[in-house]
C-alpha cells in the first residue's frame, strides 16, 4: 500500500481502502473553507505556493501553547514576502525533512524551535520568493535584479509591471532552486519583531481546536488501562469477568504497561477497568521510598562523583570564613492540563497514529512515534502515519512515548483503532518525573566578603539512563546544569555529581535541570551575600564583570524592579539571575506571608534576553507562563513515594497555581541584534530562587527544601 | 434514554445512568470543546452552563441535566463571538488552551451575573478554573475588557 502523505491525507479527509476519516482543525488566516486550487509550487518542505496566491506553510514543531504555530510562519512569511492574510499553516507528518538541527530529530523541546529554524525558514522562504522573481523575470525577459516583490507581487521596477505570486506560481515551480539566497536585513522584517496574533487562538476560543483527547476515529474504541500501581511492576494474573459486564465494553486486552479495557466511550471503559480484578507482580520496585531515597542521598552526598566542572585549584581556599548549606527537591509531575492520550490503527500493512506528541520521527532516545509504533507493529517507518493534534500542554511529558506504545498495542491486539484515555490519577503517577535533587554547597569568602572558591556535591539521578536506558558510564549532565556554567567569577570551582539508579521513571521537566538547580544555586549564592553582609544585587553584579550579557539583564530586572527602593511593610523582594538554553533571565520577587505563613508572591519583574526577538507577545506569553510553572513547583508542587507508588493522585494533593493566588508579572526583554536562544523554558529557573531569596529578606529563615510551605516563625 | 438540550438543541442519549454530563457532551455528541482534565471538580476544564450557571460537567450526572438548558462552548455564542471570546483573543489569552473553554464559559457565566465585576470577584470566581500555561494575568485583564458587553 503507498503511503498517503499527511497533506493529501488532510485535503481528502479520508485514506482510499482504508476507510478513515477525521477532521483536524487547522488554523488559518484565510477566513471560510477554500476551494481546491492547484499548488504547483513547492521548493522546499515549508512552502507552498497555489495559483490563487494562497500560500501553504508547513509547521514541523508541535504546538503545545508557546507559540510555534505562529513564530515558524512568521520567518517564512516575512522572506517569502507576502500578506499574513494569504497564509495558511498546515502541521508537518513525519519526516527527516523536519529533523531539528540541533538535535537531530523531529523534536519539540529544549527551547529550541525557533532558535534552530532562524536561519532553514528564512532560507526556505527566501528560495521560494527568489522563485517566483525568476518566473516574472523570464515571463518579462528582463533582468531579475531589477525587479521586488511586495505583499505577494513581483513588481518590475522599471517599467512597474506586476505580476500575483499567484500567477507565477506555475512557471516558478519549473525553476531552479537557488542554492543560495541573500536574506533580509533586518531593518526590513515585515513580521518578524511585532506583535503577530496567534493562528491558533480563534479555534481555541470556540472549542473547534482538535486536541489528541478529541480525536474521533470510525469504529474506534475507547481504552482505559489498569496499570500496576508499583513502577516496574507487570500484570501476573487478571480477570475480566466482571469487567465485560459493564455496558458497552467490547474488549479487554493485554497491553505491556497492563490490561486494557476497550469499550464505546470513555465512562464505561473506565468502569471497566475498576471492574478488573489484576493481580500484580509488583517487583523490587515495591520497597522504595521517599523516607529511604532520603536517607541514600544523605550518604552519597559525603562520597565523591562523577567531576561535572572545575576551575581554579577545585577546592575551597584557606583562612577566610566558610559556609555551607543542604538543598533539597522533590520529585515533580508535569501535569499537563490534557491527560495523556493516543489513538492508533494498526492495519494490515499500516499504522495511523493520531497523537499530541512532541517527538514524531528519528534516531535518538530510542526514536519517535513512528520509529517506536514501527517496531511494535513489524513495519517500515515509511508505512506509519503520525498525525499531530494540538497538544493541551506538553512541558517535556509528551517526548515519551508510553501513551503511544498502549494505543498501538492495544489497536494491534483489539484490530480496530483505538484511543487510550488516561484519567488525572494515572497521568499523577504515572509520569516520568522530575528527579529529586539533593546537594551539599560550600564556599570560602576572601577579606572582601567574595567567594574565592565553591564546591557543590550533587546527588541526581540520571534521565538518560531511567528513561531512555542510557548505561552508566554516560553522565547525565543535565543533573548539573545551572550549577556548573553558573556565570559567576569564582576562581576555584568544583561540581561533582553522583547518580543513583532508583525504579522511578524520569523525564525531562520544563527547563530540566536548571528548574531545580536554579533553586540551588542561586539561593547559595544569596546566603554568601547575607553572610558578607553585601547586598545580593551588588554581591552577583561584582562577580559579572566579565559577563556583559548576564549583567545587562541583571541591571535591567533590578531597574524596573526599583531594588532598594522601599516596598511595603511586611514586603521584601529577592533576586536572581539564571542562564538557560542560551537565554538569561533576572526575576525579582516580591512577597509576603500570609497569616497561616505561607508565601504569598504579589509581584514578579523578569528581564530577559533571549537574542532576536521574533513574537514579542509570544515571548511575553512564554515567559509569564514559564514563571507560573516554576512558581507553583516553588510553593506546592511535590511528588513523594512510599511502597514504591506516587502518594498524590490529582489537583487535590498535587495543587497547581491558583487564579488568586497569581502575582503581577512584568517582562521586559533586552534589545537584541543577536540570533534567538531559547525562550519556553528559561524563565522557570530564576523564580523559585527569587521567592526564597525573598523570604529570606522578609524572615531571615533560610528554606533550603521545596515546595517552600509554611515558613517557621 | 436520557433527554437532554444542548446548545438549544432536544438530544436523548443512551448512556448508564451515573454517566457525567462531560463524557455525554463528549462520547456521545461529540462537542468536544468541552475538556476533561481532572473528573474530581479541581480543575474546571469541563465548564458548561446549566440554565446560565457555570457548573463542572465533570460532577453532574447526566440524568441531573435533565429539564436543564445545557450550554457548551460550541454554543455559547451563534457565530463565535461572544464578547468574551472577542476579549480572548484581543488579549491574547489562551496557550495550549485546553483548559479556555472552560475558563471562558466561566467568565461569561461571571459577567452575566456582574457586568462590572471587581478584582476580588473575579478572583474569587476563577479561581474555580486551573490553568496549567499560567494565562490568569490576562484572563484578568480580557474579563475586564469584556466588562459591561455581556448581557443576562
Amino acid at each position: 500500500m503507498t503511503a498517503v502523505s499527511r497533506r493529501d491525507f488532510l485535503k481528502a479527509g479520508a485514506v482510499a481502502g482504508a476507510g478513515l476519516s477525521i477532521a483536524i482543525s487547522l488554523p488559518s488566516c484565510a477566513p471560510g473553507p477554500r476551494k481546491e486550487v492547484s499548488t504547483p509550487l513547492k521548493p522546499n518542505a515549508w512552502v507552498r505556493v497555489s495559483t490563487d496566491g494562497m500560500v501553504t506553510l508547513v509547521v514541523d514543531r508541535s504546538e503545545m501553547g508557546q507559540g510555534v504555530y505562529t513564530a515558524l510562519p512568521m520567518l517564512l512569511a516575512d522572506e517569502l514576502d507576502v500578506p499574513w492574510e494569504a497564509v495558511r499553516i498546515e502541521p508537518a507528518g513525519a519526516g527527516k525533512e523536519y529533523f531539528n538541527s540541533l538535535f537531530p530529530s523531529q523534536v519539540t523541546g529544549g527551547s529550541t524551535s525557533v532558535a534552530s529554524a532562524w536561519m532553514p525558514l528564512r532560507e526556505a522562504g527566501a528560495k521560494a520568493r527568489a522563485m517566483l522573481v525568476g518566473a516574472a523575470a523570464a515571463t518579462w525577459a528582463v533582468d531579475a535584479a531589477e525587479c521586488r516583490t511586495e505583499n505577494g507581487v513581483v513588481i518590475h521596477g522599471p517599467t512597474r509591471r506586476r505580476l500575483k505570486y499567484g500567477e507565477l506560481a506555475e512557471r516558478a515551480a519549473a525553476m531552479p532552486v537557488p542554492a543560495k539566497v541573500t536574506l533580509k536585513d533586518p531593518k526590513d522584517f515585515k513580521f518578524i519583531g511585532t506583535p503577530v496574533k496567534r493562528l491558533d487562538l480563534p479555534d481555541k476560543v470556540r472549542g473547534k481546536a482538535t486536541f489528541g483527547m478529541d480525536v474521533q476515529v470510525p469504529g474506534m474504541l475507547v481504552a482505559v488501562v489498569a496499570r500496576c500501581p508499583v513502577f516496574g511492576g507487570k500484570a501476573k494474573t487478571w480477570d475480566e469477568t466482571a469487567a465485560k459486564q459493564v455496558p458497552g465494553v467490547k474488549q479487554v486486552v493485554q497491553v505491556s504497561s497492563g490490561i486494557a479495557v476497550l469499550a464505546d466511550g470513555y465512562w464505561n471503559a473506565r468502569k471497566g477497568a475498576d471492574a478488573l480484578k489484576v493481580v500484580w507482580d509488583e517487583g523490587k520496585g515495591a520497597s522504595f521510598g521517599s523516607a529511604s531515597m532520603h536517607h541514600d542521598m544523605e550518604a552519597l552526598v559525603k562520597k565523591a562523583g562523577h567531576v561535572a566542572k572545575t576551575a581554579g585549584t577545585g577546592a575551597l581556599g584557606h583562612g577566610g570564613p566558610q559556609v555551607s548549606a543542604v538543598y533539597e527537591a522533590p520529585y515533580l509531575a508535569h501535569a499537563c492540563m490534557e491527560p495523556m492520550n493516543a489513538t492508533a490503527s494498526v492495519e494490515t500493512g499500516r499504522c495511523t497514529v493520531w497523537v499530541p506528541t512532541q517527538y514524531q520521527s528519528g534516531p535518538v532516545l530510542g526514536g519517535g512515534v513512528q520509529e517506536v509504533a514501527a517496531k511494535l507493529t513489524g513495519l517500515d517507518p515509511s508505512k506509519v502515519t503520525v498525525n499531530t493534534t494540538f497538544l493541551g500542554g506538553g512541558f517535556g511529558r509528551r517526548v515519551m512515548h508510553d501513551f503511544v506504545i498502549e494505543a498501538v498495542e492495544a489497536s494491534k491486539a483489539a484490530g480496530v483503532p483505538v484511543k487510550v484515555v488516561w484519567s488525572r490519577e494515572d497521568d499523577i503517577q504515572h509520569d516520568y518525573y522530575r528527579p529529586p535533587t539533593y546537594a551539599h554547597f560550600a564556599a570560602s569568602l576572601g577579606a572582601d566578603g567574595m567567594p574565592t572558591g565553591l564546591t557543590a556535591r550533587v546527588v541526581c539521578p540520571s534521565i538518560l539512563a531511567s528513561a531512555f536506558g542510557a548505561p552508566k558510564t554516560v553522565f547525565d549532565d543535565s543533573a548539573t546544569e545551572g550549577i556548573a556554567n553558573m556565570p559567576y567569577d569564582i576562581p576555584n570551582l568544583l561540581v561533582d555529581c553522583t547518580q543513583p539508579d532508583w525504579a522511578v521513571p524520569l523525564g525531562f521537566w520544563r527547563s530540566v535541570g536548571s528548574s531545580q538547580n536554579g533553586f540551588l544555586v542561586e539561593s547559595f549564592i544569596d546566603e554568601l551575600a547575607w553572610t558578607a553582609g553585601k547586598d545580593p544585587l551588588e554581591y552577583r553584579r561584582a562577580m559579572l564583570a566579565a559577563k556583559p550579557r548576564h549583567l545587562a539583564v541583571l541591571e535591567l530586572a533590578a531597574r524596573e524592579a526599583k531594588w532598594g527602593t522601599p516596598v511595603p511593610d511586611g514586603h521584601a523582594v529577592g533576586i536572581a539571575l539564571m542562564e538557560s538554553f542560551n537565554s538569561i533571565v533576572a526575576e525579582v520577587a516580591e512577597v509576603s506571608l500570609n497569616t497561616d505563613r505561607t508565601v504569598r508572591v504579589h509581584r514578579v519583574v523578569a528581564a530577559v534576553d533571549c537574542g532576536t526577538v521574533v513574537n514579542p507577545d509570544g515571548v511575553r506569553a512564554q515567559v509569564e507562563s514559564a514563571i507560573v510553572y516554576g512558581l507553583t513547583a516553588a510553593l506546592h508542587g511535590q511528588i513523594t513515594i512510599e511502597k514504591g507508588r506516587v502518594v498524590q493522585s490529582n489537583f487535590h494533593d498535587y495543587p497547581l497555581l491558583r487564579f488568586q493566588e497569581m502575582p503581577v508579572v512584568e517582562v521586559h526583554l533586552i534589545d537584541s541584534k543577536d540570533k534567538p536562544t531559547g525562550i519556553g523554558e528559561p524563565a522557570t529557573p530564576p523564580i523559585a530562587p527569587a521567592v526564597a531569596n525573598a523570604v529570606y529578606a522578609l524572615t531571615k529563615q533560610r528554606i533550603r527544601r521545596l515546595p517552600l510551605g509554611a515558613i517557621p516563625a | 434514554m436520557i433527554q437532554l438540550k444542548v446548545n438549544g438543541r432536544d438530544v436523548s442519549v443512551d448512556v448508564l445512568p451515573d454517566t457525567p454530563l462531560l463524557w455525554v457532551l463528549r462520547d456521545s455528541l461529540h462537542l468536544t470543546g468541552t475538556k476533561f482534565g481532572c473528573g474530581i471538580g479541581q480543575c474546571g476544564a469541563c465548564t458548561v452552563h446549566l440554565d446560565g450557571v457555570a457548573q463542572k460537567s465533570c460532577q453532574i450526572p447526566a440524568t441531573s441535566a435533565a429539564g436543564k438548558a445545557v450550554t457548551t462552548i460550541e454554543g455559547l455564542s451563534s457565530d463565535g463571538n461572544h464578547p468574551v471570546q472577542q476579549a480572548w483573543i484581543a488579549e491574547q489569552v489562551p496557550q495550549c488552551g485546553y483548559c479556555q473553554s472552560g475558563q471562558i464559559m466561566r467568565a461569561a457565566s461571571l459577567l452575566s451575573k456582574s457586568p462590572k465585576p471587581t478584582d476580588d470577584q473575579i478572583d474569587e470566581t476563577m479561581s474555580e478554573n486551573l490553568c496549567r500555561c499560567g494565562t490568569y494575568q490576562r484572563i484578568r485583564k480580557a474579563i475586564h475588557r469584556a466588562a459591561g458587553q455581556v448581557t443576562a
